[in-house]
């Protein structure tokens, strides 16, 4: 159980839609991060650096939560088997499904893109559904 | 500069991510599971970011080009094809058994505790294993049609 955070959680999207707004009229890009991490693991040469970059921000903003607000990044949930699963299907299923949270549900969302649209919906049913299945049908989790 | 506003929003885009919950598994758990002890927030985070971006987004794409690049590199598929519903099913599934997507996973690398370290190793691994399979299906495509190609010439 988790206390509702609305203000917070407002905020934070305000940042993340700044974020990915400051990609778009400035570089001309999608904020999508399975797209940019993605593209790194293919190795496009001209692509290369401001998606590095990116990545390095995204990973100096987690080092700035970790020292002025550590409790901000919350532990694992789950153990070490059910990470690697999860972490195979989020890996493989976004690079097939052409996005994430990111680049579909927010970016793609907003231009009312019909992929991201259709995207957006089944991730999250999907993970709802797998939610309800792990702690109502299997009793798992806490 | 191109490379120095790309840090700068990632950076953004992780404190972001931190201040509205979405680096704490358990409250995006929380979030999906909505048959229990619902907590809305990240119905928030999404909301905040689209309402910012909804609104600049169409403000920047009414320009002929952005600041810094000679034109817009915005996607332009409109179909819906298996691929993306099966992967987007895939991901979902994956981000309801664990709680991360990609955004959050990389920046709580920054806590430094093993599990989230395993769950990026293993969501990179992921990627490439589609990016190998995707390529190897279409060189086999592509060297089907070629076969029938040099057939058709035999023939013809």
């Amino acid at each position: 159980m988790t206390d509702f955070t609305p203000v917070s959680s407002l905020l934070g999207g305000f940042l993340i839609g700044a974020a990915a707004a400051l990609m778009l009229l400035a570089n001309g890009r999608i904020a999508g991060i399975s797209g940019i991490v993605g593209g790194l693991l293919r190795g496009e040469r001209n692509e290369t650096g401001w998606r590095a970059l990116f990545v390095a921000g995204l990973l100096a903003g987690g080092l700035v939560l970790q020292l002025v607000a550590p409790a901000s990044i919350g532990p694992s949930v789950v153990g070490f088997p059910l990470l690697i699963v999860a972490g195979l299907m989020v890996g493989f299923g976004t690079q097939l499904g052409s996005g994430c949270t990111s680049g579909h549900g927010v970016c793609g969302v907003a231009r009312l893109s019909p992929r991201s649209l259709v995207a957006t919906a089944t991730f999250m049913l999907a993970g709802a559904a797998m939610t309800y299945v792990v702690r109502h049908l299997l009793g798992g989790g806490s | 500069m191109k490379n120095v506003v790309a840090f700068a929003a990632g950076l953004l885009f992780a404190l972001g991510l931190g201040i509205g919950g979405m680096t704490q598994p358990a409250k995006v758990i929380g979030f999906l599971d909505v048959a229990g002890d619902w907590d809305p927030s990240l119905a928030f985070v999404m909301g905040g970011a689209l309402l910012v971006y909804a609104i600049v987004a169409r403000l920047a794409l009414s320009r002929p080009a952005p600041f810094l690049e000679a034109k817009f590199f915005v996607p332009t598929r409109r179909d819906i094809d298996r691929p993306l519903v099966v992967g987007a099913t895939l991901f979902g599934a994956g981000w309801g058994l664990a709680g991360y997507c990609p955004g959050p996973a990389l920046v709580s690398l920054a806590s430094g505790r093993a599990p989230v370290l395993v769950f990026v190793v293993a969501m990179l691994l992921g990627m490439w294993i589609e990016q190998r399979w995707m390529a190897r299906r279409a060189a086999a495509r592509s060297l089907r049609a070629s076969a029938a190609a040099s057939r058709r010439r035999r023939s013809g």
